[in-house]
């Protein structure tokens, strides 16, 4: 399934114009693609993105260059199942954790009160009907059961306050430096996302119907540019919008963070499993707030590296190591300018070395 | 001022020097409906318009889940072109589900709930059952209701003026900035604003008049102690208002000006802050909820009496349990904000204020469960409506516990199944206790009884429909689905079929029956004794003929 995923995305990588110079070995076993995959994968690549949807000249931009390879969305990840009647599966670790607390702390207790309540009021019907009970008894107190009813409850819910306080503080957990950091824009009516360290950008529009089902993925869920993110790294999303409030949620994630003008919220993950996650505009922005979604494909960390490199983008080690270059190119440069007095013909000998140091800056970061 | 509250007989004596001989005598048609300060013909007026605001924004439910039974867009856009003209666009088709989405809050909310339950039944019984003559205030009463039809009449006039895409006003009743300002141009979310300032002037003046009518208006004997629990009820929710309408008063006069003045309270980018509309929102909007259902737990607790022929269990508990729910509901309202990115702190305190409402809330329930327990109940639809009530608004109320964690509902938040939880506390909380006071006091108000048969089908009708129509919603929450979207992925189907089908249709069957039954009770039903439930129902209201005289109490009842 890897194997495939990994194919398609080389494949992808060189159809696309841009990218076909930065081919890289490790994408070799491209090659090994069946034909007729090779030719879906074509398809999907050629695919103009949503070029009708007005909303975004960026959309029509983007259209021009192929989309990332994407995989194919499994039934029941990421996605709702029709009929259902649980939460959607959890693919990050403190979705999971507040999946449990939901199904085996939550889900038990209420289920258990509403029966208690339930069966004491059918009890209740039966034995005091008039005919079964005539005369009425005329207690109006009881002290003991009124500390019994207040008590109870009370702890019952420090029972559920001390997991679910601590869940809070784990899920306020701020990122780690090495982050991966998405910037989510909500539009009206569509998102905007940014990877501020990889020097990426692009738009998520909703694709129509007809074409979301040509790639086999759910109506009113797909877009034409996922937002691509790396599995097993911790994600930091800055969420924000620039005209009305929207909503950034992907319920396999436990994640819903609103996109308030004018201020930026962040959220923080590690998505476990790759795979296609899907997502809906979650606070009312207008006509469109239906047709917003969010999807977000996770991939491994090295198909990730290659699909910055597909998008013009570097990964932030490849920056670091350019920027080094580029300074010691510079630092070359000042001491040739400081030699060039002295040895003018001799000038020739350095410049040379630091076109080539850029050079090889520029290979390290294959683009 | 105050000496009309002190003797409320001179009053009305002075402006209809008649009145002296004859209890009865009631003015002219004109008189009597249009210029009322009678409090029960006032609380008549109430009812009759919460009853066509019911009617228009259940219709709209029924808009909403004609086009939600299938996904796609099947009938927004003919609704739109009838509406905007034959060549309406998409995007005014969606608009018009905005507008539909917040009618229906809005009209439910400050129009059908409200009303009814203070303003009918408050203004129905309150004095009655302290044993006061009328209210405190009766020209002030008059005031309060004339100020709600033009309310509603700029709600539903705001449907016909731009509200920017379209038609109407889309912003959903919370109408969040920055959608209502700078996202919504035209003159109809002005009208909407100005309708909630009316509504909300009309509700203050009611609160105030409560207040001092059970402040001051209680017969000889009459205790505060001594108050039936519907009383305490009304008193904590005219509280509830007094606190909590100026808060929004304040936040939607801001927003006005935010419109039309160039200020920027909410506007980043003039320093303001959209979320500084939240909090002053929910100040007032979670308050709001209780203001909806304090009442109808006064309700139930006097129906639970009347028909387990025992007092209240626990009477001081039941009263203090609301005074409670009232002062914990003013420090929660972040609760509707977990999801806007507030910090760690704040999360972890609205989580933990949150839940302690469910300590007086548990204490109500059983309470009633215990009122009964040895009684000798008999079950009138009074009483199977309260019985439905105590188990439904259980059902809503642990899925409030569960909403209440602030690390869980990041899930829920803004899905069906914040829809599901809130219908069950309203729609068969609010609601249901709403129907339980019609048919408990029918016979009182009208001076007919209404048919048995009929009162029982209809709760079963409605029971079921309302039932299938709102649990499938939690199973669309849990599986993602967001609310205010008038159409939906594939996946979301099975559910909201048999919402739409089953569900809906039962519950408007149920309501066919109401109305008919109200119709031929009215018409043909037969003449009801003053106290129809027996020795059960011991409060005032039963002393007095049904209906009562034009004018009760005109010598004060003595309690002891
Ligand atoms: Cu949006
Ligand atoms: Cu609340």
């Amino acid at each position: 399934m890897n194997m495939l995923k990994t194919a398609l995305a080389a494949l992808c990588m060189a159809l696309a114009p841009a990218a076909a110079q930065a081919q890289q070995p490790a994408t070799a076993p491209a090659a090994a693609a069946p034909a007729a995959e090779a030719g879906t994968a074509a398809e999907n690549a050629a695919t103009p993105a949503a070029a009708d949807n007005a909303a975004t000249p960026a959309a029509n931009a983007e259209a021009a260059k192929p989309a990332f390879p994407e995989a194919k969305p499994v039934d029941g990840i990421g996605q709702p199942v029709n009929g259902a009647i649980g939460l959607q599966p959890q693919v990050t670790k403190l979705g999971g954790e507040a999946h449990w607390m939901h199904d085996y702390i939550l889900m038990p207790i209420m289920t258990i009160i509403s029966l208690f309540v339930l069966l004491l009021m059918l009890w209740v019907v039966a034995r005091y009907r008039a005919k079964a009970n005539p005369v009425p008894s005329k207690t109006t107190h009881n002290t003991f059961i009124e500390v019994i009813w207040t008590l109870v409850p009370v702890l019952i819910l420090v029972g559920i306050a001390i997991p679910s306080i601590s869940l809070l503080a784990r899920q306020y957990k701020p990122a780690p430096k090495d982050a991966v950091t998405l910037k989510a824009i909500g539009n009206q009516w569509y998102w905007g996302y940014e990877y501020p360290d990889h020097g990426i950008e692009l738009t998520a529009n909703m694709l129509p119907e007809d074409e979301a089902k040509k790639r086999g993925e759910p109506g009113l869920l797909a877009v034409d540019n996922r937002v691509i993110l790396p599995v097993g790294v911790p994600i930091k999303v800055l969420v924000t919008a620039n005209d009305v409030i929207h909503s950034w949620a992907v319920p396999a994630f436990w994640i819903k963070m609103d996109a308030v003008p004018g201020r930026t919220n962040e959220v923080t993950f590690t998505i476990d499993k790759p795979g296609v996650y899907y997502g809906q505009c979650s606070e009312l922005c207008g006509a469109r707030h239906a047709y917003m979604p969010i999807a977000v494909e996770a991939v491994s960390p090295e198909q990730f590296a290659a699909w910055v490199k597909t998008k013009g983008g570097k990964m932030p080690a490849e920056k670091a190591a350019e920027e080094a270059a580029a300074a010691a190119a510079e630092a070359a440069n000042a001491a040739n300018a400081a030699n060039a007095a002295a040895a003018s013909n001799a000038a020739e000998a350095p410049a040379a070395n630091a076109a080539n140091a850029t050079n090889a800056a520029a290979a390290a970061t294959g683009s | 001022m105050t000496d009309i509250a002190a003797t409320p007989a001179e009053f009305h004596d002075a402006h209809a020097h008649d009145h002296h001989h004859d209890a009865d005598h009631k003015p002219g048609f004109f008189a009597r409906w249009f210029m009322s300060t009678n409090h029960k013909d006032i609380g008549t007026l109430y009812l009759i318009f919460a009853i066509i605001a019911g009617i228009i924004g259940g219709g709209i439910s029924g808009l909403m889940r004609l086009e939600l039974a299938e996904p796609g867009v099947q009938y927004l856009q003919a609704w739109a072109a009838t509406l905007e003209g034959p060549g309406a666009t998409a995007d005014q088709a969606n608009h018009l589900w905005n507008v539909l989405i917040t009618a229906h809050g809005l009209i439910m909310v400050f129009f059908m709930v409200m009303p009814a339950m203070i303003g009918g039944f408050g203004n129905w019984f309150v004095p009655i059952m302290i044993g006061a003559p009328d209210m405190a205030f009766p020209r002030m009463n008059n005031i309060s209701f004339w100020l709600i039809v033009p309310a509603f009449l700029l709600l539903l006039g705001s449907t016909f003026v731009s509200g920017g895409t379209g038609l109407g006003a889309g912003t959903g009743w919370t109408v969040y900035a920055p959608l209502s300002t700078s996202g919504s141009a035209g003159p109809a979310v002005d009208m909407a604003i100005l309708s909630l300032h009316l509504a909300g002037a009309s509700s203050i003046l009611g609160a105030i008049n409560f207040i001092t009518t059970i402040f001051n208006m209680r017969a000889p004997g009459m205790t505060l102690h001594k108050m039936p629990l519907f009383v305490w009820s009304v008193l904590v929710t005219a509280f509830l208002l007094l606190l909590a309408l100026p808060v929004l008063a304040a936040a939607i006069t801001m927003l006005l000006t935010d419109r039309n003045f160039g200020t920027t309270f909410f506007d980043a980018a003039g320093g303001g802050d959209p979320l500084l509309y939240q909090h002053l929102f929910w100040f007032f909007g979670h308050p709001e909820v209780y203001i909806m259902i304090l009442p109808g737990f006064g309700i139930v607790s006097q129906i639970v009496a009347t028909f387990s022929k025992k007092p209240v269990f626990g009477y001081l508990g039941m009263a203090y349990a609301m005074v409670a729910i009232g002062v914990v509901g003013f420090v929660v309202w972040a609760h509707h904000m977990f999801t806007v990115g507030l910090t760690v702190n704040m999360k972890m305190y609205f989580t933990a204020a949150t839940m302690v409402i469910a300590v007086p809330t548990g204490i109500k329930i059983f309470s009633w469960i215990a009122t009964m327990w040895g009684g000798s109940l008999s079950f009138k639809t009074p009483m199977v409506w309260s019985l439905g009530f105590i188990f439904m608004f259980t059902v809503g109320g642990v899925t409030g516990v569960l909403l209440a964690n602030g690390g869980i509902d990041n899930y829920m938040h803004d899905t069906y199944y914040v829809v599901a939880h809130f219908h069950y506390v309203l729609s068969l909380g609010a609601v249901f206790s709403l129907f339980a006071g019609f048919y408990y006091w029918f016979a009182k108000m009208s001076g007919k009884n209404y048919n048995e048969f009929l009162g029982q089908l209809h709760f079963w009708l409605f029971f079921i429909g309302v039932n299938i129509l709102f649990f499938p919603m939690h199973f669309l929450g849990l599986q993602g689905m967001p609310r205010r979207y008038p159409d939906y992925p594939a996946a979301y189907e099975y559910w909201n079929h048999i919402a739409s089908t089953y569900g809906y249709t039962l519950m408007l069957a149920g309501m066919v029956v109401f109305f008919v039954n109200v119709i031929i009770s009215l018409a043909a039903g037969k003449k009801a004794a003053g106290n129809p439930w027996g020795e059960g129902a011991t409060t005032l209201e039963w002393t007095l003929s049904s209906p009562p005289p034009y004018h009760q109490f005109e010598t004060l009842p003595k309690v002891d």
